[in-house]
């Protein structure tokens, strides 16, 4: 099978190149990372990062012939019926640190700014505080983010406005904490994101969805978000 | 030390899966400065797999009490558990998963608002009578809610993370004590000494030195590893738990809680096997047993696929409804990996090695403990290790499911106490480094950037994988174990002489990969010698030529000493910390 992947070594490069490899799969290899792992058995130069191999951990975010995903699982069959050359690209809008692996701070900074945990200030009871399953059933869908930042690096907002504008893994994250009933700050957190560019830079494109390697949707989150802010100056 | 960069702390943890989060957030709490280095970004540690529940009495669902979930993990640890540690935990389970939703878990909830609960195999009510509803749960996402949950909690304490820093050894000193940490940035390929008066290691568990592993990548046993080139003995390494159902082919994790809420395995013939081999609780009996039951379905003929390789999970019988609800994540994994949809068919599975329940020996406070040479047993001053890379010993010779996320929740707890404790109490300033207190670490990378010729990584890490594989599974027979014996001394050797040819510095992949066979190979060959000189079957050990347990010679915890491949062994704690101690019973499920 025919990759051609984006190369670039700042020990060695002066510029990012891409690099074509063939290499003879196994019937063992299913996904994707498959075959990476099998380029880097010849050619150790090549970087990129992984670790749980079933989509749960977020680290083997990158582009696939033009659309994020995780490696991981993403099955190889379906890439060869994509035509004859796979190519592969780190996320787009990051600094490239080297080969696939891209400088993520930006990405979890605007994470961290949407205060990612729940506040309550309330002395807790002895024992769990108590949530019905419908309250409960809000998180779904939100919690279940993996931070792989396919979303966000997607989002052509994201792209222009990457220290103004939340993103939309950011701003899913933001309604987890708005939609749990625990959370005693709806308030503040609203207060946080009211503002042109952290959540109203969002214009419904949609790629965020588009990619989700977990079917989450953040345009959706982002409508309740803007929903909740209509609602509170009405 | 030459011109390596030092910086200094009151504590530096190393890993930041479960165990490491819970404990540096005891230490960001107590304002402590605190390093907590991280191969990976924290939410990408392993703890993020687990999936089924962590395991408390909280009663939610039928009375439970923490006495009975004793009895349960010192009956599954195959009374290899040492039963003052299993009470430690089985009593402070509640409050630990309490505080847990305090924090902001999102776990399941009951009509009434309580935490749901789910069984688990090896859990039951009044002392074996029947299966209950233990497992705390969401869906089926429980270590993804907890490591999240775990990281934004240290978010909002301010812990500092050193994100992408593989500690490469552990610095001690004449008197034994640690010291700290020697660690790569591998980002800018920089390497450093991190100072500090407690060292805690939280790296997980080595599922990677076998083939078939739900283990990530990244699970390559590092602090095993650094603390067995310390001098520092590992224990118990003989036993892994190969978990029941790892989907067949792709090793991915299938959780036991499909059993629990329901599913259950079915040889080729469609018989529901597990009737015959534990008749009261049936697929819920504990991983070792269920594992093996379904590796002699295998062996014996009934093992279902083209080549009879494999034993079938049915949950269709649950409807597509209840999958949906609480097991979403196995669909969508059954579907990737295994190309079926359980709502409709069997997903294929076979037992897959998935936890160590060896490790570094520790007590109840994380402390890590070593033989003093006379008889007793001496606190490594400045060493505390919890979660997988710990041995303390809860688990035994098999772990119950769920009380690996319990584990890491009350250990990684109490070690963070005991370290501030321990430096609240040490007002004096950080000792001195020994001058050599990185040069072993230096001329390990400066062979490995010197190297043009030698052994391929890979292939060395490929050898160490078939030889456990084949040597150290689920059955275990006297002269295969004797040849993986000679076969592991071997790929040892060869690892001396590994070469990359990546030699630059910016995030050299290959250079990690090299480092982490280094800690694989430790964990390997510990776990090979232990196997072939334990005696008896007991727990995930199972030998051919010694079918029983042997609580006369046997009752006791292995230590394996990088020196020489020495073995002692030391007494198995059987007297609890308030209770009865559980007498040794035969166990049946």
């Amino acid at each position: 099978m025919r990759f051609q992947i984006y190369r670039y070594n700042p020990d060695v490069d002066t510029k990012p190149r891409m690099q074509f490899y063939d290499i003879a799969l196994e019937p063992t290899d299913r996904m994707l990372l498959d075959a990476l792992v099998r380029i880097k058995m010849e050619d150790d130069t090549f970087s990129f990062r992984r670790s749980c191999r079933e989509g749960v951990c977020g680290s083997d975010a990158m582009n696939i012939n033009g659309k994020n995903g995780l490696a991981c699982i993403t099955k190889l069959a379906d890439l060869e019926a994509q035509g004859p050359v796979v190519q592969i690209r780190p996320l787009p809008g990051l600094p490239v640190i080297r080969d696939l692996i891209v400088d993520m701070s930006q990405f979890f900074k605007q994470y961290h700014s949407i205060k990612p945990y729940v506040v309550n200030d309330t002395p807790p009871p002895e024992t769990e505080r108590l949530q019905s399953p419908e309250d409960r059933e809000e998180l779904n869908g939100l919690y279940e983010c993996i931070l792989c930042a396919c979303c966000s690096t997607s989002c052509p907002s994201f792209w222009w406005n990457p220290d103004k504008f939340v993103g939309p893994a950011g701003l899913l994250q933001a309604y987890r904490f708005i939609a749990d009933t625990r959370d005693e700050t709806v308030n503040a957190r609203l207060d946080n994101l009211e503002d042109p560019y952290r959540l109203f830079r969002c214009h419904s494109i949609m790629n965020c969805v588009d990619v989700c390697p977990k079917n989450l949707n953040p345009t959706k989150a982002i409508g309740k978000i803007k929903d909740l802010l209509i609602k509170r100056t009405v | 030390m030459g011109n390596i960069a030092r910086r200094q702390f009151d504590a530096v943890v190393v890993g930041a899966g479960g165990s490491g989060l819970r404990a540096a957030l005891q230490l960001a709490e107590a304002n402590l400065k605190v390093a907590v280095l991280s191969k990976v970004f924290p939410t990408r540690s392993h703890t993020v797999a687990a999936q089924g529940g962590v395991s408390a009495s909280l009663g939610n669902e039928e009375p439970d009490n923490w006495h009975w979930h004793m009895y349960d993990t010192v009956k599954g640890s195959d009374y290899l558990g040492d039963q003052d540690a299993i009470e430690f935990m089985c009593r402070k389970a509640c409050d630990a998963v309490v505080e847990l939703e305090h924090y902001g878990m999102p776990f399941d909830r009951l009509d009434n608002g309580k935490i749901y609960q789910r069984p688990f195999g090896g859990h039951t009510s009044n002392y074996g009578e029947r299966a209950i509803k233990r497992a705390c749960a969401a869906a089926d996402r429980t270590g993804h809610a907890m490591l999240h949950t775990l990281y934004q909690r240290n978010v909002r304490a301010h812990t500092q993370f050193f994100v992408e820093w593989m500690a490469l050894d552990l610095i001690r000193n004449q008197a034994g004590d640690v010291l700290g940490v020697v660690a790569l940035e591998m980002e800018t390929g920089e390497v450093m000494i991190l100072q500090a008066k407690a060292t805690l290691l939280a790296t997980g568990g080595a599922g990677r030195i076998y083939s078939a592993s739900t283990n990530a990548f990244i699970n390559t046993g590092d602090g095993l590893g650094m603390a067995a080139r310390a001098g520092i003995p590992l224990e118990d390494m003989e036993f892994w738990q190969f978990h029941p159902t790892g989907v067949a082919g792709a090793g991915v994790l299938i959780t036991e809680g499909v059993r629990g809420e329901g599913g259950f395995l079915l040889n080729k013939n469609g018989e529901r096997f597990m009737e015959r081999y534990a008749p009261t609780v049936k697929d819920l009996a504990s991983r070792d047993v269920v594992a093996r039951a379904m590796a002699t379905e295998i062996k014996e003929g009934r093992g279902a696929g083209k080549d009879g390789e494999y034993i079938l999970l049915k949950l269709d019988h649950l409807g597509g409804d209840v999958i949906d609800k609480r097991l979403p994540g196995i669909r969508e994994i059954a579907k990737k990996f295994a190309n079926v949809d359980p709502a409709t068919d069997p997903i294929p599975v076979v037992p897959t090695c998935h936890y160590q329940m060896g490790g570094v020996p520790t007590n109840v406070a994380g402390q890590a403990v070593m033989p003093d040479g006379k008889g007793g047993e001496k606190i490594i001053k400045g060493l505390y290790a919890a979660g997988e890379c710990a041995c303390v010993s809860v688990h035994g010779a098999n772990r119950l499911g769920t009380n690996s996320l319990l584990d890491l929740l009350v250990f990684g707890k109490s070690a963070g106490e005991q370290v501030v404790k321990d430096i609240s109490a040490d007002v004096k300033s950080l000792p001195d480094l020994p001058a050599d207190a990185a040069d072993k670490t230096m001329a390990r990378l400066a062979r490995l950037d010197s190297a043009t010729s030698g052994e391929r990584v890979n292939d060395v890490g490929a050898e160490m994988r078939r030889t456990m594989q084949a040597h150290c599974g689920v059955f275990r027979f006297p002269d295969s174990m004797a040849e993986g014996v000679k076969k592991m001394l071997a790929v040892a050797e060869r690892a001396k002489s590994t070469f990359i040819t990546d030699k630059s510095k910016v995030f050299n992949t290959a250079r990690v990969e090299a480092l982490e066979l280094d800690n694989l190979i430790e964990v390997a060959l510990s776990t090979m010698i232990s196997a072939n000189a334990r005696q008896e079957s007991r727990g995930a050990h199972d030998r051919s030529d010694f079918p029983n347990r042997d609580d006369v010679n046997w009752m006791k915890h292995t230590l394996w000493y990088k020196e020489g491949n020495r073995l002692e062994y030391k007494p198995v704690q059987l007297k609890p910390m308030t209770v009865e101690s559980f007498e040794p019973k035969p166990r049946v499920y």
